[in-house]
């Protein structure tokens, strides 16, 4: 890649107000480096994995409305993690994680357990039991 | 308190934090020189990980590695410590930069507030520096960032101790002592030859054969997992590739850098060559991204498109097939 052509498409980037290092050579043919303001293919890339991601947490958003799921599942979603992430943060194995997702055991939950959940979140109790807060 | 140290911003952290510390005690090595002596260049498929529900390819060595073997091809003495207590964690912390020593932290991404939210991922690899305190903020030098900037307490235990796949526990190094002259030269021709041993290793994963492979399950991925799906992967594949940190070109421009340094400080004219041809390759990458976010941009799903980035992945292989021979027989 030539200096000059290290691309400075509009990207993500902007809204923290930085630009990365890229590495292309100067015109004599010299290693230099160069920031870039983005780059557009993979601006497309990550702003359809965050889609993705929208769509998940609607999809979450939706299932605990129909009790199909417990609003654990839905700020798994929303915090961009897996059970296995939600799992170590919280000090459960996976299976208690995802049972925790079924609506009657999570209403069955102790306060303590709940806690655990919303301070992982950064939520209250009452956040976690009711989305709509 | 505040130590003397010079932020510079590097294309990815782990190289940039070996580099702003090295400098900082008084030995100038670039980026790329860190990157190629620590043999940070590689090509892995990791099956059964998944990031973002998406397969997970890197493209340099796994986190911590390039640290190590530099260290140990350079005769540098780090200390590394990890911790339970995030108590104790930040107590070491403050011990040493009292001793105006600043150290390399690693940390999770999403919980680092002066990243851009889209950004912010459970990817716990990151590095940077701590190089003071003052009015109760943590003076930091990230290296990807273009300035210095400062996190609270509370927030530097948060990152410090984030959890999931590579969990820091709060990791902190530094540098403790130094080789009287520091010898680049057969720390060098250690790195290369390690990487050549891993870009050309007979395993179905890794280096030029893990790139074959990938090419091979790409051309598969609109049939078996449907176009969204596809797509999807198709994004991170790319994203990996070219995400903050590798400075364009999955790390080949980085690596070309780190040739074309080299074939100077060993007088090697084959090195400089090879750094042009490095280039060359690093554009062929770029290349297959346009080509691959034409898919993913226009949710198009022809099998066809596939197949044509899969035969550009597969035309890569078999240039760098060619090209870490040739490096190895260079030096």
């Amino acid at each position: 890649m030539k200096k000059k052509e290290v691309p400075q498409d509009k990207s993500n980037l902007e809204s923290a107000n930085f630009r990365e290092l890229c590495y292309a050579v100067d015109e004599n043919g010299e290693y230099t480096t160069e920031n870039s303001s983005g780059w557009e293919p993979k601006t497309v890339a990550l702003n359809n994995a965050i889609e993705e991601i929208n769509e998940r947490i609607e999809d979450a958003k939706n299932r605990v409305i129909d009790g199909k799921t417990s609003p654990i599942e839905y700020y798994m979603e929303l915090h961009k993690m897996d059970v296995s992430i939600l799992a170590s943060y919280v000090g459960f194995w996976q299976w208690k994680v995802k049972r925790h997702f079924k609506p009657s055991v999570f209403k069955g939950l102790s306060a303590k357990t709940l806690n655990k959940y919303a301070a992982v979140f950064e939520i209250s109790v009452d956040e976690l039991q009711n989305i709509s807060k | 308190m505040e130590i003397d140290f010079t932020h510079h911003q590097s294309a990815h952290c782990e190289n940039g934090v070996i580099s702003n510390l090295m400098k900082h005690n008084g030995f100038s090595v670039s980026e790329p020189m860190v990157f190629g002596i620590g043999s940070g260049l590689l090509y892995c498929y990791i099956p059964f990980l998944k990031v973002n529900h998406a397969p997970v390819i890197t493209y340099r060595a796994l986190p911590g590695h390039i640290f190590k073997k530099f260290a140990k091809r350079t005769g540098i003495k780090m200390k590394r410590e990890k911790f339970s207590n995030p108590k104790e964690a930040k107590a070491r912390l403050d011990e040493n930069l009292e001793q105006n020593n600043p150290v390399g932290l690693q940390v999770g991404v999403y919980n680092l507030l002066y990243f851009p939210d889209e950004y912010r991922f459970h990817f716990n690899a990151h590095n940077m520096v701590v190089y003071g305190k003052k009015d109760d903020r943590y003076l930091i030098s990230d290296p990807v960032m273009e300035v210095v900037t400062t996190l609270s307490e509370k927030e530097l235990e948060k990152v410090r101790f984030a959890k999931g796949a590579f969990a820091p526990k709060g990791h902190m190094y530094y540098p403790i002592s130094f080789p009287e002259k520091l010898d680049l030269e057969t720390a060098i021709v250690k790195g290369i030859k390690d990487t050549c041993k891993a870009m050309l290793a007979p395993v179905p994963y890794v280096g030029v054969k893990g790139i074959h492979t990938i090419a091979k399950l790409i051309r598969k991925w609109p049939k078996k997992k449907g176009v969204k799906t596809a797509n999807h992967y198709l994004g991170q594949v790319v994203r990996m590739q070219e995400e903050i940190g590798t400075g364009g070109g999955g790390f080949r421009y980085i690596y070309a850098a780190f040739l074309q340094e080299s074939g100077k400080m060993l007088k090697n004219e084959k090195l400089i060559e090879l750094s042009k041809e490095m280039t060359e390759i690093g554009d062929l990458w770029r290349d297959f991204a346009v080509e691959a976010s034409r898919i993913y941009k226009n949710r198009s799903a022809q099998t066809d498109s596939y197949n044509k980035v899969a035969d550009q992945l597969d035309h890569i292989a078999n240039l760098e097939k060619v090209f870490f021979m040739k490096l190895k027989k260079a030096i």
